[in-house]
């Protein structure tokens, strides 16, 4: 046998609406149920299914590491969580030979009252680890994160870069034969992201197999022998890196001006579209730096709904979030009232406010005094036009033009 | 090693078998809950002792004293002491294992495992609650030189009932919970109505006979009867009801795991 995992016909649908997909308010669901008796037929929403994948197949081989790209939205978050075991696929069938761990974060379990060490241990069993292995592992892992004199310190008083280089030793030692990834590498400091880097190709040479999805084509390019394309929940193309690499670069694909959901409604509030634009006229390539950036939330509002906001989160490529800005902000308070019918929110960026880059925004859906994530929901690019930054290699996470005034003293 | 995944079909497969591969991970599991919810508070684990405690004072105050509600003919401090006992392992450990899916919501949805550890887990924060206060209760019944009944080989027997039930209404609701996030208000308002149809305050005996069968569909009722009875030997057993808290018992447990399992599936698309 040398393949290590075989999917065939790959399907996913959440048919949003229906008995068992969405988590409701009861009060909903009763009102719900007794609408549909009492109402016409024609009055009710449409249910219509939507396949995050749809009839994806595809092999891998024996110690390959493969990447996983696409536009957000095509459906690689889905196929990795089906490939993790996390969510169910509606159809279709996977074949996995070996062991298999996956990572689509690190430092899962992690408590913040409890020591490193017993992190370690507490974590290193939701990754599947024995506590014996975990034994074997252990001067290793400490080694790796740097963190020797600070094991018996509860992480709540880890800095950042401490708490991320622990969570991320303890993924290391991992031994699977299938590895599966989600872009945790993009973390901690350069230094720590090359050591990393360093272990994923350890973990090449050993032999694993790996399925890795990223945004960042450098890394795929200098991981990845094998790419799988996914377009719209389907296989686009797959083979060899460099080659999918250039088409899927070629088609000006790292930009996602618009986004529709494609969940279906959970609630009174409904997300129509949120699409980023330039103030000024946009090339194909990105925003001028020197113009002004709008978000606009595009929503409709089907019935009473309590007080919330909408909330947009900034990344940039790194995958560090620069703000967080909420339709709450300008009123003082945490939330606001809902006006009813369709409306349209924005969200001015100044200009000359951000480094020449890629940015990502994740917005977070309000539902019933929760929130629920959609990441990356945007893609867009800051060209270097009219940037401070594009006259010398500036340092810095932003790039502001600042006022500076002159008085003689 | 070959692992398949294919969408399940049919009435859900309980994989008790995987539970247990992954008993590492519920052992740890458990050790956390216990920890983090000592370390957190200043007096740490003294809570454990001071919850209980103050509850049998107050109870002991309003409804022993100035309610006088009869007693079985024990000193009123233990006698509601021991049904407290059963009953504060109920209302800890049903809430947790209730909220345990949903507060772990980050968990679900970023690795595989078999769910049900979380809701089992949780329990493990009541059996710790539950050894501290039984020793307050040997202190209380030797402070009030109660001798202790020839029935006391049982109390483990009851102790079982009460946690089959604790983990069947838990996980069912734990499930519920996923999918109405109104439950959060239902939980605690079970809990407190929990109390008024148990005898913790009161003596079966006092209720009357035509009620009693229905009362008796309450595990908790033969739960703390059989408490009393076995560690005072005071409380008549009432072997219907002991019967049919049984029942109801087990039948909750079965129909819970199925629907857990059932639900299991759309934990991480809904979280």
């Amino acid at each position: 046998m040398n393949e290590a995992v075989i999917g065939q016909g790959i399907g996913k649908t959440y048919r949003l609406g229906e008995q068992g997909t969405a988590y409701t308010l009861l009060r909903e669901r009763i009102f719900e149920t007794a609408k549909a008796v009492f109402r016409k037929r024609d009055a009710a929403p449409s249910r219509e299914p939507f396949w995050a994948l749809k009839d994806v197949s595809f092999s891998i081989g024996h110690a390959e590491v493969v990447g996983l790209v696409g536009k957000n939205g095509a459906g690689k978050s889905t196929l990795l969580k089906i490939l993790s075991r996390i969510t169910e696929p509606t159809e279709g069938r996977i074949d996995l030979y070996g062991r298999v761990s996956s990572l689509l974060e690190v430092g899962i379990g992690f408590h913040p009252e409890l020591s490193g060490r017993d992190n370690i241990f507490l974590n290193g069993a939701i990754l599947g680890m024995s506590r014996n292995e975990i034994r074997r592992k252990f001067d290793e892992i400490v080694e790796f994160a740097e963190i020797a004199k600070f094991l018996d310190t509860p992480v709540k008083r880890y800095s950042s870069g401490m708490y991320v280089r622990l969570a991320f030793a303890v993924a290391a030692h991992l031994e699977p034969d299938i590895l599966i990834v989600d872009e945790v590498l993009a973390v901690g400091d350069s230094a720590f992201q090359q050591k990393c880097l360093g272990k994923m190709r350890d973990i090449r040479a050993e032999g694993r197999t790996v399925i890795v999805v990223s945004h960042n084509m450098a890394t795929v390019s200098s991981l990845c022998q094998k790419v799988i394309w996914l377009a719209n929940g389907q296989v686009k193309a797959a083979g060899d890196a460099q080659d999918i690499i250039r088409k899927y670069l070629s088609e000006g694909v790292e930009n996602d001006f618009v986004w529709t959901p494609r969940h279906g409604i959970l609630s009174a509030f409904e997300y129509r579209s949120v699409s980023v634009a330039s103030a000024d006229p946009a090339s194909s390539e990105g925003f001028p730096a020197n113009a002004a950036i709008d978000v606009f939330f595009d929503i409709n509002i089907h019935d009473k709904f309590p007080a919330s906001r909408i909330e947009m989160h900034l990344l940039n490529d790194n995958g560090e979030v620069l703000l967080t800005s909420t339709s709450a902000d300008d009123t003082g308070q945490m939330n606001h009232e809902w006006a009813l019918g369709p409306q349209r929110f924005r969200c001015r960026i100044p200009p000359n406010l951000l480094m020449p880059g890629r940015y990502f925004v994740t917005i977070t859906e309000p539902y019933g005094g929760h929130y629920i994530p959609r990441e990356n929901v945007l893609t867009f690019t800051v060209t270097e036009e009219g940037s401070v930054a594009a006259r010398d290699q500036r340092q810095g996470k932003i790039a502001p033009l600042l006022q500076w005034t002159k008085n003689k003293a | 090693m070959h692992t398949i995944i294919k969408p399940r079909r049919g009435l859900a497969q309980l994989d008790l078998a995987e539970v247990w591969e992954y008993r590492e991970l519920l052992g740890y599991l458990a050790w956390r809950d216990i920890v983090v919810r000592y370390k957190q508070t200043s007096i740490g684990i003294l809570w454990a002792f001071i919850r209980p405690f103050l509850t049998m004072v107050i109870f002991t105050v309003v409804f022993g004293r100035i309610a006088k509600l009869p007693s079985e003919g024990v000193p009123y401090a233990v006698f509601t002491f021991i049904a407290l006992l059963p009953w504060q392992f109920f209302a800890t450990a049903f809430a947790e294992t209730a909220m345990s899916v949903v507060g772990n919501g980050y968990m679900i949805t970023k690795i595989y495992f078999p769910r049900l550890i979380l809701p089992l887990a949780s329990i493990a924060v009541g059996i710790v609650d539950f050894m501290v206060s039984f020793v307050i209760l040997l202190l209380i019944m030797i402070w009030y030189r109660t001798p202790v009944s020839v029935h006391a080989w049982a109390l483990p027997l009851f102790f079982l009932l009460c946690v089959v039930f604790t983990i069947g209404l838990g996980l069912f609701t734990a499930a519920l919970y996923v999918r109405y996030r109104d439950m959060r208000h239902l939980i605690p308002f079970l809990t407190q109505f929990g109390l008024y149809v148990s005898p913790v305050a009161y003596s079966t005996t006092s209720v009357s006979p035509k009620w009693r069968f229905l009362f008796s569909l309450n595990p908790m009722t033969a739960v703390i009867d059989g408490f009393r009875w076995s560690l005072l030997g005071t409380t008549p057993l009432y072997v219907p009801g002991i019967i049919a808290g049984t029942a109801t018992s087990i039948v909750l447990l079965v129909v819970a795991l199925y629907y857990f399992k059932a639900t299991e599936r759309i934990f991480a698309d809904v979280m």
